[in-house]
């Protein structure tokens, strides 16, 4: 199982792609012969990764944007993140 | 089928059958479409741009051998600009490390190669293609160096799947994010080599237990997707997730189906890309209605409670096997011709394992029969 730290800067690597999907309606995350249907609250967190912020200046970013308190925040994007660790389409810079 | 079809996400765009390879297990038919009825570079760019107005999300480049294409880096650019997530499916034969950063500069998302065997005595004997397993180690490098993504694909048979452990080990050695085990399926050519690449029940029963440890001790390093073999099986797979619902399939001369082999169900009649419009195809072509949904079904399927989700499997085999493509797969355990893949598998292998160990045996010694693809 894949951990993510608070001071870990996640990213998403090369050849995995956010983007929207016109056709369906909402947004996708494209990796190598995967398509990921995402929600609006995984499309906010994914739009964060940014490869420069850690993952508590993420949180600290999504709680003030949506006005929630940041553990619950980072709870719910710490479990989604590290999943997507798993699936190799979110990496943490070396 | 009166609904209109959910629009599809992936299409695989065969832009060749020329293959410097000849592997026995190759999938491609027996009739391989010649270079000069090849769909033209500005062809396929327009495919693709009406793929993506579709909703076509993937593009997967593939073969034959599709660097055979000296105008691919073109069809890469148009894959590009269309939008869609392009992936070069290749053997890596024909790559050079300066082609490769070219296709890397013009977008190309990922790359899948494709590896005969876990060392250099049994890939390129069963490649047909001396110095091909070294060459793919130098692709393999290139590819890191560039840092592309990179899948490796294994097709595994009676003489390499005792070998997973290896497969496994070359793909984390080359850096790959995912590896594709994929039992060997008998479309096409490789119907011919049946006896020579079929595995026995055994193999195929370790092969599932190695796959799903070493999934689990590989997790958030290497991806892993396998194809089991299913002559052994209880219950069918959903043949590219269903008939006419997620994929298509364009080959070399345009032709749209809606599985790779689609063209072994002889009453079907397939729309050609050059003259009708990749939309009109995938909702109106009778060749892609007439499997969607459960209505042409007939029992068992029709009402048993998987036939949403296996979709009664695969059509091609049901033709092969059981005579009729509304029949029930016939790897599916209702299915009155059930029996029939795993009698055809075990008589396959039987000389062999009279002979000896399977598998066991030199690589030199087997009889394949190859293909002349170039
Ligand atoms: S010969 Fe091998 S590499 Fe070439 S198309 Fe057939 S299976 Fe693929
Ligand atoms: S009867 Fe048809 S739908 Fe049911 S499991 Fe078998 S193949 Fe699938």
């Amino acid at each position: 199982m894949s951990a993510l730290k608070d001071s870990d800067v996640p990213l998403l690597p090369r050849g995995v792609r956010l983007r929207e999907d016109a056709a369906r309606g909402g947004w996708v995350l494209l990796a190598p012969e995967r398509v990921l249907t995402l929600d609006p609250i995984a499309v906010a967190v994914l739009r964060e990764l940014d490869g420069e912020r850690d993952f508590a200046a993420i949180t600290a970013a999504l709680a003030a944007a949506y006005a929630a308190p940041q553990e619950v925040i980072a709870k719910d994007a710490r479990a989604f993140l590290e999943d997507l660790m798993d699936k190799r389409m979110v990496e943490v810079a070396p | 089928m009166s609904q209109i079809p959910p629009p599809p996400s992936a299409m695989l765009a065969e832009l060749t059958h020329r293959c410097p390879l000849s592997c026995p297990y190759c999938s491609n038919p027996l009739e391989l479409t010649a270079r000069e009825a090849e769909l033209s570079a500005p062809q396929w760019a327009e495919v693709f741009t009406q793929a993506g107005a579709l909703g076509v999300l993937q593009v997967h480049l593939s073969g034959g051998e599709p660097l055979a294409r000296r105008d691919l880096p073109d069809l890469v650019s148009a894959a590009v600009a269309a939008g869609l997530y392009t992936n070069l499916i290749t053997s890596g034969i024909g790559l050079t490390e300066a082609r490769l950063k070219d296709l890397a500069g013009r977008g190309l998302d990922h790359i899948q190669l494709s590896i005969q065997g876990p060392n250099a005595q049994i890939a390129d004997r069963v490649g047909g293609y001396k110095g091909g397993y070294d060459k793919k180690m130098e692709v393999a490098g290139w590819i890191a160096a560039e840092g592309i993504p990179l899948t490796v694909n294994a097709v595994m048979h009676r003489h390499n799947l005792d070998r997973l452990e290896e497969v496994f080990a070359l793909a984390l050695r080359l850096g790959a994010r995912r590896l594709e085990v994929a039992t060997v399926q008998f479309h096409g050519w490789a119907a011919r080599n049946k006896a020579a690449l079929m595995p026995t029940r055994a193999q195929v029963e370790a092969a599932n237990r190695s796959v799903a440890a070493a999934r689990e001790r590989l997790k958030g390093r290497l991806v892993i997707d396998y194809v089991p073999a299913d002559y052994y099986a209880r219950f069918p797979k959903p043949c590219m997730g269903g008939w006419g619902r997620v994929g298509l399939v364009v080959t070399p001369d345009g032709t749209v189906m809606p599985c790779h082999a689609a063209h072994t169900i002889p009453h079907l009649r397939f729309e050609n890309a050059k003259d009708t419009p990749l939309a009109q195809i995938w909702t109106g072509s009778p060749a892609f209605n007439a499997y969607r949904g459960t209505d042409w079904m007939r029992e068992p399927c029709r009402s048993c409670d998987r036939r949403e989700v296996d979709f009664g499997g695969c059509r091609c085999q049901a033709m092969a096997f059981a005579g009729a493509a509304e029949e029930a797969d016939p790897v599916c355990e209702k299915s009155p011709h059930h029996g029939v893949m795993a009698a055809m598998a075990e008589a396959s292998v039987a000389p062999e394992l009279e002979g000896g160990s399977p598998g066991g045996g030199a690589i030199d010694d087997v009889a394949f029969t190859y293909r002349d693809n170039a």
